[in-house]
């Protein structure tokens, strides 16, 4: 399958991980275009029915980034989204959904290059796994 | 309301994939029984009364006024009935958890019908079957051909094969919802259409049990607690409970007898997808403390005390979600 361009939604936080997503286009880096950035305020905002959405839409791979540990702009977002993300991964397991679709890092308004690299491993390894079988279900 | 036979409601009850404690919660309405037939002539009630499938189809259609619809949708029976009381009645109503959510039948969503009938038929301890013989659609026999319902890869919410007007929930729905539900069509006074017929709050609203800030160090299945505080909040002394997550309307009757509620009084009214809310809430309270030197595999190893995250989230809503069953590769 060569020809799979993933398809991501990719959750990131105003104060932090949008920034850094900024920067990567500011500072002119090249990473794939297959993210479709949605801002958040943070990443505790995230609800896990938004990742579900998004699955059952047929994303192949939904990225959430936020601040790094201590630097969240509402204290313990991030903490939050990450233990729901683990969580989750659990729940997309039994559902027979490759819990790797759904990523959570963390992404400081500093971190342009993190930001270009984590998309580019990321739609790496969406590709491996394939498109998502909910794919054009509804 | 004349009490004229001629003017009063013409009711029917169904079951569809049910386990019958539905049927057992109308009669626990007790003496108000009395009351209802007062109002209403029951016409079809295939658990209690000998009426068949025709007497139904032979009925005009709109001719009835309620239907109480228990029971999901797994089979073509299930939804040619389903169709067949649509048509028949004007109000249709999925009464409890199976008609409204899926309830325990829908978990068996996370299987197939081919998985389903290898563990019923074929292979299992009590079973001796070595021609691995499962329920056909049609058998030859020399007397003719037998045909039995299809049974579904998927189970269905009864509003997803048709149109529903009301929804009482529960597994079985409480006799106070009920009641209150007949009342309301007694006396013409139903809310509008696709409402559910139960209070707006949830479980955590009408329990008793005193809540400070939520904060869990760790999470304890009901059987390794041993000093259950029956003043404290479940969620608090370390077991899940779905109460934030489920609609009220049960009084909180299993926190009243100590246990933990399971989540039957399906979504509040804001949330359609109750599983992901609780994970959600869940998550969000569970290892607070400390957890900005929490490391990676000590966050894993408390989300791990979460066994089978989707038999404790989604236990009586897999189908009605939004990812509703598990995926089957084609
Ligand atoms: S503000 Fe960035 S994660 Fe909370």
């Amino acid at each position: 399958m060569s020809d799979f361009e993933p398809n991501i939604v990719a959750f990131l936080c105003n104060w932090c991980a949008y920034a850094g997503a900024d920067l990567a286009g500011t500072s002119r880096l090249i990473y794939p275009a297959n993210v479709k950035p949605i801002r958040v305020m943070c990443s505790g905002r995230v609800d896990p029915v938004f990742v579900l959405e998004a699955l059952k839409k047929g994303a192949d791979g939904v990225l959430i980034a936020g601040c790094h540990p201590g630097d969240c702009h509402y204290q313990s977002g991030n903490y939050k989204a990450n233990r729901r993300v683990i969580l989750l991964k659990e729940l997309l397991q039994q559902l027979n959904i490759n819990p790797r679709r759904v990523r959570f890092e963390y992404v400081s308004a500093s971190e342009g290059q993190k930001f270009a690299n984590v998309v580019k491993e990321f739609v790496e390894e969406i590709k491996e796994i394939g498109p998502n079988p909910l794919r054009g279900e509804q | 309301m004349s009490s004229e036979n001629k003017g009063k409601l013409k009711f029917a009850f169904y079951w569809a994939a049910s386990c019958g404690g539905c049927e057992i919660a109308v009669l626990d309405i007790n003496e108000k029984i009395l009351e209802v037939v007062e109002h209403v002539d029951i016409l079809f009630w295939p658990v209690a009364m000998d009426t068949k499938y025709s007497d139904v189809e032979a009925m005009d259609d709109e001719s009835l006024d309620v239907c109480f619809f228990n029971g999901a949708i797994r089979t073509s029976e299930n939804e040619h009935m389903a169709k067949l009381l649509r048509k028949k009645a004007k109000i249709l109503v999925a009464f409890g958890s199976c008609a409204a959510d899926g309830c325990i039948p829908g978990l068996a969503n996370v299987s197939n019908r081919e998985e389903i009938f290898d563990v019923a038929y074929v292979d299992n301890p009590s079973t001796d079957n070595p021609g691995k013989v499962t329920p056909k659609t049609k058998t030859r026999v020399s007397e003719g051909e037998l045909t039995l319902p299809e049974f579904y890869d998927t189970v269905k919410t009864l509003d997803q094969v048709v149109d529903v007007d009301y929804y009482i929930p529960g597994c079985p729905p409480p006799t106070k919802l009920i009641s209150q539900a007949i009342d309301a069509i007694v006396e013409n006074k139903l809310p509008p259409k696709g409402s559910v017929l139960a209070p707006l709050k949830s479980v955590c609203d009408e329990c008793p049990r005193e809540r400070s800030e939520k904060k869990i160090k760790e999470i304890k299945r009901v059987y390794e607690v041993e000093n259950v505080d029956p003043n404290v909040c479940l969620l608090e002394q370390g077991i899940i409970c779905m109460g934030p997550a489920t609609r009220g309307g049960c009084g909180a009757a299993c926190l009243d007898a100590n246990m933990p509620c399971t989540g039957c009084g399906g979504p509040t009214p804001n949330s359609f997808d109750q599983g992901a809310k609780m994970l959600s809430a869940l998550a969000s309270v569970l290892g607070v403390e400390n957890e900005e030197n929490m490391s990676e595999e000590e966050i894993r190893k408390l989300v791990d005390q979460v066994k089978d995250p989707l038999g404790t989230f989604y236990r009586y809503t897999l189908p009605r979600s939004l990812i509703n069953r598990r995926v089957i590769k084609k």
